[in-house]
């Protein structure tokens, strides 16, 4: 352990001038330009942007799903270039993400006991001292934490609804004790109607489990409800970024207006 | 229960519909089919098999040119209703009730005329442009092809009406995305094009199935804007489902709430978003405003509505 991840005011990531580009040159796509970014412990993170902005992309470089293209991206002080997979278990353990559509990120012959310890069982992550070893009693916490039927473990994906499969999505995200988590459009796929019972979950998670959050969406009403700060992404760089409700209140960039001025309003 | 929600029809139809031309004319009356209810639907029933039906007892009058926002969570029922008046249930489907469109009754209709209509005087945008559209075909063709199935028109002509009304969706390049495929348009494009492809032949009724929500913010306020101007354009009746009031608030006149398969509440769009009177409803209209809740604190769910009683 490097000695700055001792001392909790040191930031969790670092990015400074992370690019990532795909294809080459005649057809490159310059997903991610440049970006600059810090985010320290029990930081909430927003994430805003169209899509194709590259916030994806930025964050699956910030979950080491992806590698930066060029610049230098640091997780507790340690540089993840050039790290092999197997080296990353510091990185698996803390770090846990939620994706997007429920219905796709849920194996469907998994029941979900099974989806929800899988994480557990990862060669990466277990026998790390962080990491939960009695599994069954942690399914139980974490099944409990989220709000799901007791009996829920041993039925499959498809018997619950949108809300409810995010909310399985979420319990296998916390079953390691990850300190970070990175939430990729948790709530676009979902009703509006249960939109808000997700995000009140996530917040009161994010609070009595002390993590750190990075919550990517389009939409910057909801990310004011989960984040104490945001990023605006547009064509792969960072165009504002600061406290939530400053940015709110009084966008600086004419894309965060824009963007803001998009959110659909009950017209009375 | 068949109250119905055509008491604001549009300006225009209701001119047409009036006295003063059919009195200039003297001849032939305007024929019946213009001035009752466009499309009519009562005591609308479907089922699954066996199963308890999954949308009971749905009634409700459409006049021309007016457009109804249908609301509920998913699973509520909106889509089932949405294809039981395209004709577009599998055969398991057990449908009884009836969908008038004019004076013609859909249900039981044998497929053969139902295609004549569908595309023609009934159209559909779906909510997943990319599996509404043919990945194999460009979509000039796509275009083209509702436009041939129901017209005699040449080819080279059915052309030059693609390329207008792609032009008239906002598309900036009508010729260079007539000839694209759809995996080479962006999301919001693709959308665009569907709604070319579904007031192309001016349909009656175009039944929107949450045409938004797969786009996100910025693209979504534009195509809203977009289907409210062509809708303007056309005349069309439509009838707009969603989850999201914010969204049906934009282009709907009057709303309908469905829960469990059955109609919870109706009226003018205003009048729900100010005074809901079902506890779902509540919920709805409170979900939907987010943007009024003050920042961290809890956000308001649908079950507040339910227990405690708060009004």
């Amino acid at each position: 352990m490097s000695p700055e991840a001792i001392n909790g005011e040191a930031p969790i990531y670092e990015l400074s001038a992370v690019s990532r580009t795909f294809g080459r040159p005649p057809n490159q796509v310059l997903a991610v330009r440049g970006v600059d970014l810090s985010v320290q412990p029990g930081q909430r993170l927003g994430i805003v942007g169209e899509s194709g902005s590259g916030k994806s992309t930025l964050i699956k470089m910030m979950a080491a799903l992806d590698r930066p293209s060029s610049g230098e991206l640091r997780f507790r002080g340690r540089p993840l270039a050039g790290l092999a997979e197997r080296d990353l278990g510091f990185l698996r353990s803390e770090v846990a993400m939620v994706f997007q559509d429920p219905r796709s990120s849920l194996n469907p012959r998994m029941k979900v006991g099974q989806i929800i310890t899988e994480p557990l069982r990862s060669r990466l992550l277990r026998g790390r001292a962080d990491v939960p070893d009695d599994h069954r009693a942690r399914l139980a916490e974490v099944i409990k934490a989220v709000d799901l039927p007791s009996d829920a473990a041993s039925q499959y994906p498809h018997e619950f609804s949108g809300g409810q499969r995010q909310r399985i999505a979420i319990a296998r995200a916390l079953a390691p004790r990850p300190q970070v988590l990175i939430a990729d459009e948790p709530v676009s796929a979902l009703d509006v109607s249960v939109r808000a019972q997700v995000l009140n979950l996530l917040a009161d998670l994010v609070e009595t489990n002390a993590l750190t959050l990075i919550f990517v969406s389009h939409d910057l009403t909801v990310v004011r409800h989960v984040c104490d700060t945001v990023a605006v992404m547009h064509q792969g760089e960072i165009v504002e970024a600061g406290p939530t409700s400053r940015v709110y209140a009084n966008p600086q960039h004419a894309y965060t207006a824009e963007l803001l001025a998009a959110v659909p309003k009950i017209n009375f | 229960m068949m109250s119905s929600v055509s008491e604001r029809g549009p300006i225009v139809e209701r001119k047409r519909a009036g006295s003063h031309c059919e009195r200039k004319r003297a001849g032939p009356i305007v024929s019946v089919s213009e001035r009752g209810p466009m499309l009519s639907v009562s005591d609308l029933c479907v089922a699954f098999g066996a199963r308890e039906p999954v949308v009971e007892n749905i009634s409700f009058k459409l006049v021309a040119g007016e457009r109804l926002g249908l609301i509920g969570e998913s699973g509520s029922g909106k889509s089932v209703t949405a294809l039981a008046i395209m004709g577009l249930l599998t055969e398991t489907a057990r449908i009884s009730g009836s969908v008038r469109l004019h004076d013609a009754e859909l249900i039981g209709l044998p497929d053969a005329k139902m295609r004549q209509l569908r595309g023609d005087q009934l159209s559909m945008i779906f909510q997943e442009p990319m599996t509404a559209l043919d990945p194999t075909m460009i979509v000039g063709r796509q275009v083209a092809e509702a436009r041939l199935l129901h017209s005699d028109q040449p080819r080279r002509e059915a052309r030059a009406r693609v390329l207008e009304i792609l032009g008239q969706v906002g598309l900036a390049d009508p010729a260079r995305v007539a000839a694209s495929f759809p995996h080479q348009l962006s999301g919001g494009q693709r959308q665009r094009v569907i709604i070319a492809m579904a007031i192309i032949n001016a349909p009656d009724l175009v039944i929107c199935d949450e045409p938004t929500t797969a786009l996100d913010v910025t693209v979504q306020a534009k195509v809203l804007a977009l289907l409210d101007h062509t809708l303007t354009a056309s005349g069309a009746g439509c009838l707009f489902i969603s989850h999201d009031l914010a969204v049906v608030s934009q282009v709907c006149s009057q709303v309908m709430v469905m829960l469990e398969g059955k109609v919870v509440e109706r009226g003018p769009i205003e009048r729900v978003l100010r005074d809901p009177q079902h506890p779902y409803t509540k919920g709805l209209v409170m979900a939907a405003r987010i943007d009024a809740v003050p920042e961290g604190q809890r956000l308001p769910v649908i079950s507040d509505f339910y227990d405690g009683g708060s009004s």
